[in-house]
């Protein structure tokens, strides 16, 4: 069955090579997240393990890929109203892309084996690369250069990391050396020097695709160039599948005797995103470098819960929902002002609710939302964060958490406020883009979403993100 | 012996590229990286299994034949194969090179590895190469460079990766090289985009993004 889950996005890449129809072809996306949703529902709970032992659906892939798969299926939602606009555009390479990370984002969270999840994550850096050069234009080559540059880089960094900790396993006398069950239960065995380098590596190169700071330098040109609906891609869904991949990493140093280090090494990633964002995030005038900045940020504060660990993991896990689905509705509505302004510069962007009043007004929203509005549920999560710290006695850590949101949440609003409050200045007769059923159903369904689980966690993802949160060395 | 002998040829071959500016011959030294490499996987191997075979030949044909094929299309489309200026001249390259060679050597002596002369060799012939496509990427200016030095870290690590050569699985590392094989095709792609756009390959040129 859960086969079906890379079935299904296989058949619709070959269906968007070939099908000749365009208004069908923008559906495939659609069809395929549904598809695949529908799968992970079907597979609740049944954590298998599949082809061998290689891949399997245990809580922790349940959870994240539950959250691409949303963020998906919205996502894709979003892409025969925005096709339509951009009808001189070849979309062939975007829908194809689309499809492909929608079974690639499985291989990775379900991945069982540190080779196969070397494999996956690189893959999804070659499958979502050409989405990022969508436009064409010289600014949005050069991001894509730099997004596949050192994105391979990086991933290079992390092969070379599970090499590491491959030889740790093979001087410890273990037969199948990658296996991440193996490593866990070998993990005191291991020999602490190569653990210690796999670790440095591992978290450098997966680092390196979530975005933290100062690994993150390819991520304001990529989001910044990059469609609005490939920003969401990226910020939720490959940024989710690099958590996922440090996540594996995680659950197997932590335990041994190298875990105090690979903590203190994530707390000081973490803090360092959030300062650095912070730093970048204020004055910021370009709109999609902003959210760029903030997924930095976010990376940080995920991090940084990984790295504290206990409660703190929990409130992690959660927050990497939080975060795909209030980016998702960023980008998307950002996405739409750009199409309405022809810009997404801040001089000229003003009067973004009299102009489009749905995305307006739900940019506004969301920017509230990820900057910890109750009851949001992004709020759920970085409050649940700080109790935890200031509770836990770190105080320093704390401090910083506290004055670093603040100031974030002053610098960001400054520029949010001038672009969707003031008379509009952009004609309509220039860009006749309006605010349509198509293009803001998808934003709204995920602001819903992001309130509804800030209010309400659900027993059974209840119970998933308990386990989940076990499996990383957390508490339930 | 075979084993030592090929590692320290390809510590020199690092030498070579670090010296050269001309891409022809970049492309040239990673061909033959990627012979060395397969030699070097079937050398240390004890017992010829048929899969070790499979492997020297998947080796030897992606990263001898078809990556240097990859490379010498995108070179075609190209005014100029030669790196005019590049941030860091062939003689401190060279020196550079050096430096992180000595280094190297001094990295894998301090790594718990069995007692063997060869373990330790392919730790120090492994960083060499990854330092010395570290320092492709950062002194030159061609996009194609870049790639050559991101090919010279793949190689590092694949030299690495000898030292578990008899427990990675022929499926995992056969995709490994698949994607390497896409990835310098996608990045192919990319580089024939940047000359129509900026009418050169000079990646000095692309700095339109910045705060």
């Amino acid at each position: 069955m859960m086969l079906l889950h890379f079935l299904f996005p296989a058949m619709g890449l070959l269906l968007a090579a070939l099908l000749p129809w365009r208004a069908a072809r923008t559906r495939l996306p659609l069809l395929v997240s549904l598809a695949d949703l529908a799968v992970l529902l079907s597979q609740w709970g049944h954590p298998g393990p599949f082809l061998g032992a290689w891949l399997s659906l245990d809580a922790l892939a349940t959870w994240i890929l539950l959250v691409i798969d949303v963020l998906m299926v919205l996502c894709a939602w979003y892409v025969p109203a925005y096709l339509a606009l951009r009808k001189d555009r070849n979309d062939r390479i975007l829908l194809m892309c689309l499809c492909a990370f929608c079974g690639l984002s499985a291989g990775v969270v379900t991945a069982q084996h540190l080779g196969l999840l070397w494999v996956m994550m690189e893959t999804t850096t070659l499958a979502t690369a050409p989405m990022v050069f969508f436009n064409r234009t010289p600014r949005s080559i050069e991001a894509a250069w730099k997004y596949l540059l050192i994105g391979s880089v990086g991933v290079a960094l992390a092969l070379m990391g599970t090499v590491s900790l491959s030889f740790a396993a093979h001087q410890a006398g273990m037969k199948e050396p990658l296996f991440i069950h193996g490593l866990i239960s070998a993990s005191d065995s291991l020999s602490a020097p190569w653990v210690r380098v796999g670790f440095v590596l591992l978290l450098v190169g997966y680092g390196t695709k979530m975005g933290l700071a100062p690994l993150h330098s390819w991520k304001p040109d990529a989001y910044g160039e990059a469609p609005g609906l490939v920003g969401a891609v990226l910020a939720g869904g490959v940024t989710s599948c690099a958590i996922a991949c440090l996540l594996r990493a995680g659950s197997i140093v932590f335990p041994g005797s190298q875990g105090p280090f690979a903590r203190e090494l994530l707390i000081g990633f973490g803090v360092l995103s959030l300062v650095w964002a912070m730093v970048f995030l204020v004055r910021q005038a370009d709109l999609k470098r902003l959210l760029a900045y903030s997924s930095v940020e976010h990376m940080g504060i995920i991090a940084l819960g990984i790295g504290v660990g206990g409660a703190a993991a929990r409130f992690a896990l959660y927050h990497l929902a939080a975060n795909a689905l209030v980016k998702c509705a960023l980008f998307l509505s950002v996405g739409n002002i750009h199409r309405a302004y022809l810009t997404k510069l801040l001089p000229e962007v003003t009067g973004a609710v009299r102009r489009l009043p749905v995305s307006g007004w739900s940019f506004l929203i969301a920017f509230l939302a990820i900057t910890a509005l109750p009851p949001f549920a992004p709020f759920y999560s970085e409050f649940g964060l700080i109790l935890t710290l200031l509770g836990g006695g770190r105080w320093i850590l704390g401090s910083i958490f506290l004055v670093t949101l603040a100031v974030i949440f002053l610098g960001m609003s400054a520029s949010v406020l001038r672009a969707v409050q003031g008379p509009s200045n952009a004609e309509p007769k220039e860009a006749p883009f309006r605010d349509r059923f198509g293009t803001t159903a998808p934003i709204l369904t995920a602001l819903a979403l992001a309130l509804l689980l800030g209010l309400w966690l659900p027993e059974p993802l209840a119970s998933v993100l308990s386990q989940a949160s076990q499996a990383v060395g957390g508490l339930p | 012996m075979t084993v030592s002998l090929l590692l320290a040829v390809l510590m020199i071959s690092n030498f070579f590229v670090a010296a050269s500016n001309d891409l022809r011959k970049y492309i040239q030294f990673s061909a033959l990286q990627g012979w060395l490499l397969a030699a070097l996987l079937l050398a240390v191997h004890h017992h010829l299994h048929w899969y070790v075979l499979a492997m020297v030949a998947i080796t030897a044909l992606v990263k001898g034949w078809v990556i240097p094929r990859l490379l010498r299309r995108a070179l075609d489309g190209q005014s100029v194969t030669r790196e005019r200026s590049p941030y860091l001249g062939p003689t401190a390259s060279v020196l550079v090179c050096a430096v992180g060679t000595g280094f190297s050597l001094l990295v894998s002596g301090m790594m718990p590895l069995p007692n063997s002369h060869a373990a330790s060799l392919i730790v120090a012939t492994a960083l060499a190469t990854v330092f010395n496509g570290f320092l492709l990427l950062v002194s030159r200016r061609k996009a194609l460079t870049q790639v050559i030095g991101y090919l010279g870290l793949e190689n590092g690590i694949f030299i690495f990766g000898m030292l578990v050569v008899e427990d990675a699985p022929l499926l995992v590392e056969s995709a490994m090289l698949l994607d390497l094989v896409v990835g310098i095709f996608v990045m192919g792609i990319v580089i024939n985009h940047i000359q129509n756009a900026f009418s050169s390959t000079d990646t000095s040129r692309l700095s339109n993004l910045k705060e």
